[in-house]
């Protein structure tokens, strides 16, 4: 039985999961876990072994100290040096072999668990990346961030202290464990005893603990989403003067994660001490057997005192290993979130296997092709176009006619509900998504700059552009200008003048990409839409070479991208409602007259 | 990037000091926990005090009495020391959770406060790490590293003592051990510091790449490039990797020291001490003790490893913190503000110059004196090319940034002699990329003037043509995703337009409000807003011929100067500049267009 309640992220806000749900996310966790541990396998078992021998050379000091105690000290009131110097070289041998493997164990599961992180960061990155935009425009930016980022934290941490910790913590309160029964079985018994209340105790602080780190990862999500947007959009919360509006939100989402954090710690404070507490009695009772049996002569003084202090070492990586356990429930909890995203299915998924088109022509075909956001309303009702390659079509309508949905389609951003949208031929389902995107590139209108110079935000167009081919892409568009007038050129980092780069600017760039990306189908989805009109006639020129001899979709508010296009096509609700070329169109009486003449207006 | 210079010289104390203001009201329980956690040390350390006793006297004598004795002594200890770290715990937990919770407020309150310039140089992936992990990581320390480091130390102190009382020669050897473990502790402190800061300086820059692949997710998939995102993503987290193998190699070198050396300091004591025994000079019990509390000492000087790495990582965190805290803030209320009295709204540019901070010196000013006069109720279009400074002094009227010299006056009073709520309230503006927030459509309109009117509301609405709002699945009660992503450009700049009208203010800052409308929209929010426009001083940023009918007079800017201020038909007349930013067709091409138009 799968809940369909808790599968992908659906669900993740929530912290009263049922039993099922629970468990169905806990294995979801661990399978993940399980994957990324694979890989590391073979190092993880050296770090073992590692760690076996060295907890065996520290767990054989009390017995050392027993026998030099019990053996030495006789035999050198005799004047015999050799067993209290037998149990002086071993202990100094078991000292060096602990302390040098010690050192050696943490470089090793250093390198293993950044190998685990390093595997996980990837994953999530590049399956964010997979991810279709439909998933991308319901699920916060804020929220995948911070599954990758403070998720991630929560797991490093384990992975930081914690492996250390539960692997030297557990070997070595068995193997003193092991130590106090071949020492003395009476007293391994008593040892046995104590950890009943142990587990009762470590269980009850399972459950409860549980559901209060799910709930500190859903309050440290808000938190994000809410301080990545603030930062984002200073410039709108400074000119709104939200400042105090958003503190106090920001105080709330704070509070919340605090005291979601506070109870999850409080919960640990009485584990902890309980923890100690146990030990502490078993100590004692050790201590109380013992001393009977030493005063009927059934023990000797110096097993005594090695079994007190063995039982007393057991208790000690308690606290350690309650901390490991503090940190592996957080860590749970992320794995939990981060397991959850890794799970969603991209809605336009790769294909299988993919057709190769190694040159595409550009023919785009939409072949009966229904499409809408929601099941219940249609953007595209039953829609057919051919768009023969080399063709420029410029696409004309009021808002929502559905031409930005047309051109999402023909860059598969979103697949058809029905129908298929094919480019020479075959449907872009099938497509390899390099091939698909080398053939067909889209220009929206936010042009997004990544830090780094303008250069590599052009080069994006093409990874292993050189530079003179950058710089003949912006001389093409007639980016070149601005560019060369930064303090750095084309090397000036945009980090630091970000804010300041135009949108006009940031257009121009994003067109220089498009040029160097040299694809055999363009779509411009207003992307002139901030050039100011000298910018807009270098870039007209431009794509009038630029198009000559490839397939463009041209959707432009400013009528005077349609005298470059050989095709004009008017949409209204979903449908086409006039096709021909501009001038066609123009002297005829449909709306696209209607549109050119008031727009010819506009421009006086 | 690395803001790593000079910072990690600073030492750890001075550093960690710093914290005091957003501890205080935490330190006191703090130091109480570290009373209380003494105490559970030291009664842990009595435990083998009554082992002595015992092997010296009950088991030697055969008094059963005293067994009973001896062990209810250890059980009562036992229960002691469990409910004294109970103590310790529930003293500093929570306060540690308070602590952590006013810095991220306090940060988040400066960051709120520091100007524009400084987000522009700041990735927010910098900010963020600062704000979820190094506060996760001070609070850490702080409720947990800070009292046990203290308290370690303490115990080893008063361990030690027990030692030499014990015996001398043998807690001497004991003691003499610790020398070159605190030496070598010092290294690690120079060592562990510098890489734990690159560590968690790139940490942050992990966190700006996660950023920016998620906001710019439409353009990598465009271009198919998630692939050469992920490279970039890749070298990056490859070399946070390997300065986390560094500091890993930092920690297992003291780890090295700190387990090695006293287990040769014991071997040593366990042939001296029996030698001294066999001698007469010490008797079995003192060498049962003195093992006993010399084991009880071994965790928490193995631990000091952990909490020195902790320390110093708090000690970074708390230096990165301070990188934005001590940011000094130029922008900022006067000590005495005035109020504007009339608000006819009038808005003066005088002499106006402005830089940006970062720029070369062989660089003019942007802006090099732009003097501007915007008559109550006028509205100025603000024409010029690309680049050529338009919002950017669009920004100096709400002091976005700070001019660089001369003056912005509104009603007569200079923009820095008002507080920034009032004079932000008096200026709404309208930004060329409409941020909206992931609130509801209502929350995100009235964001100026939460109080509103509904009436006013529809108003604003109407104007911007934002009547699409209706077709939403729970209309204004909608939550329009974060950065309105589920919006078109479109209907975003007109929420956007809304939003800056349903403000009321005096002065209307527009910053090409229409650019992403089709023309019969534009159109109609033109001919709205124009009754909005006929009471209300404006200043509109225009691309387009369109765009400048909604204005009164047009001025050019042109070199950081407005070259010239006139209405638009007398510029087209007589100013060459302006025709060519714009206009569409060459000179004899727009006497046709004329021509068909009338």
């Amino acid at each position: 039985m799968s809940a369909e309640t808790v599968s992908g992220v659906s669900g993740e806000e929530r912290d009263d999961l049922s039993r099922a749900e629970s468990k169905q996310i806990r294995a979801r966790s661990l399978r993940l876990l399980g994957s990324l541990v694979h890989p590391v396998r073979a190092r993880l078992a050296l770090s073992i072994v590692v760690v076996v021998v060295s907890t065996i050379s520290q767990v054989a000091g009390p017995s050392i100290i027993a026998y030099g105690i019990d053996s030495g000290l006789p035999a050198l009131l005799e004047s015999n040096w050799l067993p209290v110097g037998l149990a002086g070289a071993a202990y100094l041998l078991a000292g060096v072999t602990g302390a040098g493997l010690i050192a050696w164990f943490t470089v090793l599961s250093a390198r293993i668990s950044q190998q685990i992180l390093f595997d996980l960061r990837r994953r999530v990155f590049l399956h964010t990346q997979r991810l279709s935009l439909e998933f991308h425009e319901s699920y916060t930016s804020g929220r995948i961030i911070s599954r990758q980022t403070s998720d991630l934290d929560a797991i490093r941490e384990l992975l930081d202290a914690g492996i250390n910790q539960l692997v030297q913590g557990v070997l070595y309160m068995i193997f003193t464990a092991v130590a106090l029964f071949l020492l003395d079985v009476q007293s391994g018994f008593i040892l046995l005893v104590a950890l009943v209340p142990l587990a009762v105790l470590t269980r009850w602080f399972q459950v409860r603990s549980q559901r209060l780190f799910r709930r500190t990862r859903v309050a440290s999500a808000r938190l994000i989403v809410h301080f990545v947007e603030t930062m984002t959009g200073i410039r709108a919360v400074k000119a709104f003067r939200t400042e105090k509006r958003g503190a106090r939100e920001f105080a709330g989402l704070v509070e919340d994660y605090r005291d979601a954090n506070g109870r999850a710690i409080k919960l640990f404070g009485i584990y902890d001490p309980g923890l100690v507490l146990i030990g502490n009695v078993a100590v004692a009772v050790v201590l109380l057997v013992g001393g009977f049996r030493v005063l009927d002569g059934g023990l000797e003084i110096g097993v005594l005192l090695a079994a007190v202090l063995y039982t007393r070492r057991f208790f000690d990586p308690m606290e350690d290993m309650a901390m490991f356990y503090n940190g592996y429930q957080s860590a749970t909890a992320a794995l939990e979130k981060i397991s959850g995203v890794l799970e969603e299915q991209p809605s336009v998924p790769d294909p299988e296997r993919p057709v190769d088109l190694w040159e595409s022509t550009g023919h785009v075909r939409f072949d009966h092709v229904e499409f809408g956001y929601t099941a219940d309303r249609a953007i595209l009702p039953e829609f057919d176009l051919d768009i023969p390659a080399g063709q420029t079509i410029a696409l004309v309508g009021s808002t929502g006619a559905g031409k930005s949905t047309l051109a999402k389609l023909i860059s598969r951003f979103y697949d058809p509900t029905a129908g298929s949208v094919t480019l020479d031929g075959v449907d872009l389902r099938e497509l390899h998504p390099k091939d698909l995107r080398r053939a067909i590139v889209m220009v929206t209108q936010e042009a997004y700059l990544f830090s780094g110079t303008v250069a590599d935000n052009i080069a994006i167009g093409r990874p292993d552009a050189s530079p003179e081919q950058i710089e003949a892409a912006a001389v093409a568009v007639g980016a070149d200008t601005f560019i060369r007038g930064l303090p750095n050129g084309y090397d000036t980092d945009v980090n630091k003048r970000g804010g300041r780069v135009s949108a006009g600017q940031r257009q121009l760039i994003s067109f220089a990409r498009a040029f160097l990306a040299d694809p055999a189908v363009l779509i411009l989805d207003e992307a002139t839409a901030s050039l100011d009109i000298p910018s807009e006639r270098l870039v007209q020129d431009a794509l009038q070479t630029l198009l000559a001899d490839r397939t463009a979709v041209i959707i432009a508010h400013r009528l005077s991208t349609v005298s470059i296009a050989d095709r004009v096509l008017v949409m209204e609700q979903g449908r086409i409602v006039e096709d021909g070329s501009p001038a066609e169109l123009i002297a005829g009486t449909g709306r696209f007259a209607q549109l050119h003449s008031s727009w010819r207006q506009s421009l006086v | 990037m690395s803001r790593t210079t000079g910072r990690s010289t600073t030492g750890t104390v001075a550093v960690l000091s710093r914290l005091r203001p957003y501890a205080a009201k935490a330190l006191p329980r703090i130091y109480v926990a570290m009373g209380v956690s003494l105490l559970a040390s030291l009664v842990a350390l009595a435990i083998p005090q009554v082992l002595q006793w015992m092997v010296d006297g009950p088991l030697s004598d055969g008094d059963a009495g005293e067994i009973w004795l001896a062990a209810g002594i250890v059980l009562g200890l036992g229960v002691l020391e469990a409910v004294l770290i109970g103590l310790r715990r529930a003293l500093v937990l929570t306060p540690g959770t308070h602590v952590e919770a006013r810095m991220r407020n306090a940060l988040y309150a400066k960051l709120q406060d520091l100007p524009v310039a400084f987000h522009d140089r700041w990735p927010s992936g910098q900010l963020l790490s600062r704000a979820v992990s190094d506060l996760n990581l001070i609070r850490r320390w702080l409720s947990f590293g800070l009292v046990l480091l203290i308290v370690n130390v303490l115990t080893i102190i008063g361990g030690a003592i027990i030692l030499i009382s014990l015996n001398v020669v043998l807690g001497l050897i004991f003691v003499a051990a610790a020398v070159p473990v605190i030496a070598y502790s010092f290294s690690f402190e120079r060592k562990y510091a510098d890489v734990a800061r690159r560590s968690q300086d790139q940490a942050g820059d992990l966190a700006t790449s996660v950023e920016e692949s998620v906001h710019g997710i439409r353009v990598l998939k465009a271009f198919g490039r998630s692939r050469y995102a992920l490279k970039r993503f890749e070298r990056q987290a490859e070399k946070l990797r390997g300065t986390e193998i560094e500091k890993a190699k930092a920690v297992a070198g003291i780890w090295l020291y700190l387990t090695l050396i006293p287990d040769l300091a014991f071997g040593t004591c366990l042939v001296v001490g029996v030698w001294l025994a066999s001698t007469g000079q010490s008797s079995v019990g003192v060498l049962v003790a003195f093992f006993a509390t010399g084991t009880v000492l071994l965790f928490p000087i193995w631990s000091m490893g952990y909490f020195l790495a902790m320390t110093l990582d708090a000690k970074t965190a708390t230096q990165r913190f301070f990188d934005v805290m001590d940011e000094p803030n130029p922008i900022t209320d006067p000590a005495h503000p005035l109020t504007v009295a009339d608000g006819r709204g009038e808005l003066v540019f005088d002499e106006v110059h402005f830089r940006y901070q970062d720029a070369p010196e062989r660089f003019p000013d942007l802006l090099d004196g732009v003097t501007l006069t915007v008559r109550p109720g006028e509205a100025m279009a603000l024409v010029g090319l690309t680049g050529s400074g338009k919002s950017t002094l669009t920004a100096l009227t709400t002091r976005l940034y700070e001019v660089t010299g001369g003056s912005v006056r509104i009603d007569g009073i200079d923009v820095r002699e008002l507080s920034r709520e009032e004079l932000r309230s008096r200026v709404a503006m309208a930004f060329e990329e409409a941020t909206l927030f992931s609130q509801t459509v209502r929350q995100n309109v009235l964001l100026g003037r939460p109080d509103a009117s509904e009436a006013e509301l529809r108003e604003a609405l109407e104007i911007a043509q934002a009547g699409f709002v209706d077709d939403l699945p729970e209309g204004l009660d909608t939550k329009v995703g974060e950065e309105g992503m589920s919006l078109s450009g479109g209907q975003r700049q007109r929420l956007a337009l809304a939003r800056a009208i349903a403000a009321r203010p005096s002065i209307l800052v527009l910053d090409d409000p229409l650019s992403a409308l089709d023309v019969d929209t534009e159109a109609l929010v033109e001919e709205a807003l124009r009754r909005v426009l006929a009471t209300t001083t404006a200043l509109i940023v225009a691309h387009r011929p369109s765009t400048v009918a909604l204005a009164d007079r047009v001025a050019v800017l042109q070199d950081g100067r407005v070259t010239a201020v006139g209405t638009h038909s007398e510029l087209l007349a007589t100013n060459e500049h302006y025709r060519f930013v714009i206009s569409s067709f060459d000179a004899d091409e727009r006497s046709t267009a004329k021509e068909t138009a009338s």
